[in-house]
């Protein structure tokens, strides 16, 4: 296992001030008794609403932050004794926090990172290479970091947490704030490395897209606890939420019930627009629907990872036993 | 060491496009220690001796204590800059990386106008040292090119721990900046001139005393007029070495109270 945690629990202290003297101490079970396991190879989805204990997460799983209770082996080192060495084995990003050198061209970065994992010039330069080549890095090579824009730092990150071939790349919330292109060409530069390095991969984000196109399997968590692990198939349908399909139509039509993969949910305009849920592949439906009627235009709604989660807990929460 | 090296070279690149003007920077450094120095000359002049030294002697002990402490100043007084990086929570990249913290903290923050304190330091101690009389023997030569390194240490380790305590305090700087800063001035006088219980802390306790007063007496040849043995001057490393060890204990405990910034 690439990563093991068992009973992983993190707890702050935080204190508020109630009065001119006192202070109120109130403890955040941020993280509160997490297991699961990620296989070398794998690539996971972690996620869960704001606040769920994500990033609390990965902070213990790179040596950052101390547990309070439980166990937690990453690449088969305790992460916060064996910190040093671990950093050799893992690449990590965190969407809201730069580890570039905020003053210095990107390529200056690189060179340096390449120096702190004493890596080969011969082996950093190939791996430099195919990362400027798939991630288009050439034209913003000598720009300082401070002026480049998200899209470009965050290909810049992640090109920076690659370059010592680690073994697991964890990834917090990479794509918040991308526009849709950086979001596509980093996604596919993640899907390419996966195919040719082999590289683990765990994954935070508040994009279900980000999910299915790059995961194998999710974690859910909510309140610092795993309200859900399994495939990516099932997870909009256990938590009961649709895709929805909204097609335009070029004239009006009855309702589309009854079209295989699809349940009808509501019509607008006198049925111009008609809305589906997507109960199979969305690619099927459309070839189905535009059978029956000519389509203008299509759109596809994805549930948001927040109502998933939401849905997931509820029902986690239903089947708790009591007093627990 | 090269990987250092690198970072202690972005650091100045990167420094280079906001430097105002380093000469002026240089100036004020040199002023600090200056003013520090007028300080120890116009009270000599008033009273001719302070804990049986002159001038001279009292001269050589603030250059053996600055000379040390600008050292440390240099090389590590970045760690008041702890405080930021735990609020802000940027020290998260410092550990996401295979070197030491201390190390990265040092290279990355340093400030080179620091030097201009060091070498006044530096030019302070060679003129008191021909103004002095010292009988000069092997061992005192050591001790001589012992000291400021010994120093240096003993004063790095104050700069660590006040580092370490913005892991619990994050309003903790101006109580770090006390101590070091503090402890750096009172060791450029007499240790005695700070009565028996202050003067006995910073000689055991935070021991100051080690930097500057006890290794100019044994160079001169004098005994402590509080009583403290003749041998203890030369217990200077060993005073180095335990102070770096309760410093690094300090900053590995602090490190695992570090908690980040939310995000
Ligand atoms: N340094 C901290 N001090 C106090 N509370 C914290 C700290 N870091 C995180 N928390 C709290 O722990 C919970 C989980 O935070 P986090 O792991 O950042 O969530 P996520 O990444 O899933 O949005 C939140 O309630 C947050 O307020
Ligand atoms: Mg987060």
């Amino acid at each position: 296992m690439i990563v093991e945690l068992d009973g992983l629990s993190r707890h702050f202290v935080v204190r508020r001030p109630t009065g001119r003297f006192r202070r109120e101490k109130r403890v955040v079970r941020a993280v509160d008794g997490i297991s699961f396991t990620v296989a070398a190879g794998e690539c996971v989805g972690y996620i869960g609403a704001n606040g769920a204990g994500k990033s609390t997460t990965i902070k213990m799983l790179t040596g950052i932050l101390v547990p309070t209770s439980g166990r937690v082996r990453v690449t088969g080192l305790e992460p916060v004794r064996q910190r040093r060495e671990l950093a050799r084995r893992i690449g990590v990003v965190f969407g809201q926090r730069s580890q570039l050198w905020w003053d210095l061209p990107l390529a200056e970065s690189f060179r340096l990172l390449a120096a702190i994992h004493r890596l080969e010039p011969a082996v950093a330069r190939a791996r430099l290479d195919r990362c400027v080549d798939l991630l288009d890095l050439a034209a913003f090579l000598d720009t300082p970091v401070r002026q480049l824009s998200l899209g470009q730092r965050m290909r810049g990150e992640v090109t920076a947490a690659l370059l010592h071939a680690p073994r697991l790349l964890l990834l917090d919330e990479p794509t918040v704030g991308l526009d849709i292109v950086s979001k596509e060409a980093l996604r596919a530069f993640l899907t390419e490395e996966r195919r040719v390095a082999g590289t683990t991969i765990l994954l935070t984000t508040h994009d279900l897209s980000d999910i299915e196109r790059l995961s194998d399997r999710v974690v859910v968590v909510d309140s610092g606890r795993v309200v859900h692990t399994g495939g990516l198939a099932g997870l909009a349908a256990a938590a009961g939420v649709d895709r929805v399909l909204v097609v335009d139509l070029a004239e009006p039509a009855p309702p589309l019930e009854g079209v295989p993969g699809t349940r009808f949910l509501s019509a607008e305009a006198g049925g111009l627009r008609q809305h589906l849920a997507l109960t199979g592949s969305a690619a099927a439906a459309v070839a189905a629907v535009s059978a029956r009627v000519e389509l203008r235009d299509l759109t596809i709604a994805e549930p948001d990872i927040e109502s998933v989660v939401r849905r997931l807990y509820h029902r986690a929460a239903a089947t708790r036993p009591a007093g627990s | 060491m090269t990987v250092y090296a690198a970072l202690l070279r972005a650091a100045l690149a990167g420094q280079a496009g906001y430097r105002a003007s380093f000469a002026l920077e240089l100036l004020g450094s040199v002023l600090v220690i200056g003013l520090d120095f007028v300080e120890v000359y116009a009270v000599l002049t008033q009273v001719p001796e302070l804990e049986g030294l002159g001038l001279a002697e009292v001269a050589l002990v603030f250059a053996l204590a600055s000379t040390g402490f600008s050292l440390a100043d240099l090389v590590i007084g970045q760690t008041d800059r702890v405080t930021d990086h735990v609020r802000r929570g940027t020290f998260d990249v410092l550990l996401l990386r295979p070197l030491s913290t201390l190390g990265q903290l040092a290279a990355a923050d340093v400030q080179l106008r620091r030097l201009g304190r060091l070498g006044t330091a530096l030019a302070v101690l060679v003129i008191a040292l021909s103004q002095v009389e010292v009988d000069w023997t092997p061992a005192r030569v050591g001790l001589l090119v012992l000291t400021p390194l010994s120093g240096a240490v003993i004063f790095g380790s104050l700069f660590v721990a006040a580092g370490a305590v913005s892991f619990w305090l994050l309003d903790g700087r101006e109580v770090g900046n006390a101590l070091t800063y503090g402890s750096g001035y009172l060791a450029q006088w007499p240790t005695g001139v700070l009565g028996p219980v202050l003067g006995r802390f910073f000689t055991f306790v935070v021991p100051a005393a080690f930097t500057g007063y006890l290794p100019a007496l044994a160079l001169l040849g004098r005994d402590d007029p509080t009583g403290l043995p003749g041998w203890l001057p030369w217990a200077s490393p060993l005073a180095a070495l335990a102070a770096a060890a309760a410093a690094a204990l300090l900053w590995r405990t602090g490190i695992r109270h570090y908690v980040g910034a939310g995000g």
